[in-house]
């Protein structure tokens, strides 16, 4: 039975196997490699996306539970907004593998907390893994699209 | 192509894997099953019955004794719960240091325990806190207490056709104190090296009236510390000889070399954080 969805707004149906991961329905059948597979254990984050808001790893979420779920990917944030003009300007991005997991985390976290402490931030990312700018500009950039103070 | 059945009710699951026992593989948050099945494409079960619809099995209620939480309830939900947050804080912090908040969202309390890893995050706590298991079968429930329920390096004491569908937790008793502790190389996303929870209970003449302990990672199977417990039921903190705790500890747990850790090193901290327990030095220490 297909599994049918809405990715990034857009209906979207399914005929892979249940079991099938939502990673590679993602960027298989619908082209959106912004989603990237890191680990593939659920320990990096390069594949999060949102899950009726809620921040998971598409590597470990099996097609068969996605029935009618509203799934987010980085091509779903807008092109322009604070978070991403923030990610520039802190240099928060290098070689980019795990920016669209990270923009997915902040969202997810600037949802829930409006102005996050360091704190928090910290937490609401804890579950992605940068190898390249040692998370310090990503927590600025956060911050700062929070409008909070860069010097983190 | 495998099959995938994703029941409504709980009498409908129960009647599916009683009328072909041992054929399906029960699912819910999937983060231990789905890298098991994507890295061992030859294990791909063929029958899947995925239990993250059941109404039954989601959600924490407060009952006389304690409070019961559906077994597919996610961490996320238990780590934010006031009631154990305010009861049973110890749960609140295994929780909270289960993987990251992406694998918090979407792994299950029933989860953790039936995936049966020696490392499991929530075992102490629950080992140490007393829980014990709902476990439902087309022809009824039974419990079984938690410390129970390890019998072999991921052998649980589950037999076909059953389900967990609950874990039961009793308040702590009133001069309790808990300790809860997970040595990993860093704070998210860590598998324990070692990890303990402890509820210590003191009368008012400081002697130890109860001493429960969970430790994960120093053993086939997450375990209790019989030994220490009882050699510390009746004494005053001031009489324990620590080389004595030393002792028992060595004799209550069996740990490994692997990747993360070796014998000396489990056997040394385990040593240490029992201690640590025992004399209170500090208090439900979330991370390293």
């Amino acid at each position: 039975m297909p599994t049918t969805m809405r990715i990034n707004g857009k209906a979207f149906q399914s005929s892979s196997a249940p079991n099938a991961r939502l990673l590679d329905v993602l960027r298989n059948e619908c082209d959106l490699k912004g989603t990237k597979e890191g680990c593939g254990e659920g320990e990096c984050g390069a594949c999060a996306v949102l899950v009726n808001g809620k921040l998971v790893n598409s590597c470990l979420i099996p097609l068969g539970q996605m029935e009618q779920a509203e799934i987010t990917t980085v091509e779903g944030l807008p092109e322009d907004s604070a978070l991403a003009r923030a990610f520039v300007q802190c240099g928060a991005t290098q070689c980019g593998i795990c920016t669209p997991g990270m923009m997915l985390a902040a969202t997810a976290l600037l949802a829930e907390h409006a102005n996050p402490t360091l704190e928090e931030i910290r937490w609401g990312l804890s579950g992605n893994l940068c190898r390249c700018t040692g998370y310090g500009r990503i927590y600025a950039a956060i911050a700062q699209a929070a409008g909070g103070s860069a010097d983190v | 192509m495998s099959e995938w059945t994703r029941p409504r009710h709980l009498p409908e699951a129960l009647e599916l894997l009683a009328a072909a026992p041992g054929q399906y593989r029960v699912i819910s948050g999937g983060t231990d099953l789905m890298v098991e099945s994507h890295l061992a494409p030859e294990r791909h079960p063929e029958f899947w019955l995925d239990i993250s619809g059941l109404r039954e099995l989601q959600g924490l209620q407060i009952t006389e004794e304690g409070i019961r939480i559906g077994a597919a309830t996610s961490l996320e939900v238990i780590r934010r719960h006031a009631e154990v947050v305010t009861h049973w804080p110890m749960l609140a912090a295994s929780a909270a240091v289960t993987g990251a908040p992406p694998i918090q969202n979407r792994a299950t309390l029933g989860g953790n325990v039936c995936n049966a890893s020696p490392a499991a995050d929530n075992a102490p706590v629950l080992l140490a806190y007393g829980a014990r298991l709902e476990i439902a079968h087309h022809h009824g429930s039974r419990w079984l207490p938690y410390m129970d329920f390890h019998q072999g390096y991921r052998k649980t004491a589950l037999q076909a056709g059953e389900l967990l569908s609950a874990l039961w937790i009793p308040y702590p008793p009133k001069h309790s104190r808990g300790y809860f502790r997970k040595v990993g190389t860093r704070a998210a996303q860590a598998i324990a090296k070692v990890s303990i929870a402890a509820l210590i209970e003191e009368d008012s003449g400081g002697m130890i009236q109860g001493a429960r302990f969970g430790m994960a990672s120093v053993a086939a199977t997450p375990c209790t510390l019989p030994s220490v417990s009882q050699y510390l039921l009746g004494r005053a903190l001031r009489d324990i000889a620590d080389a004595q705790v030393r002792q028992r500890v060595g004799q209550d747990i069996a740990p490994i070399q692997d990747i993360r850790s070796t014998t000396a090193y489990r056997l040394e901290i385990a040593s240490r954080l029992v201690l640590e327990a025992i004399h209170g030095r500090s208090e439900s220490k979330k991370e390293d």
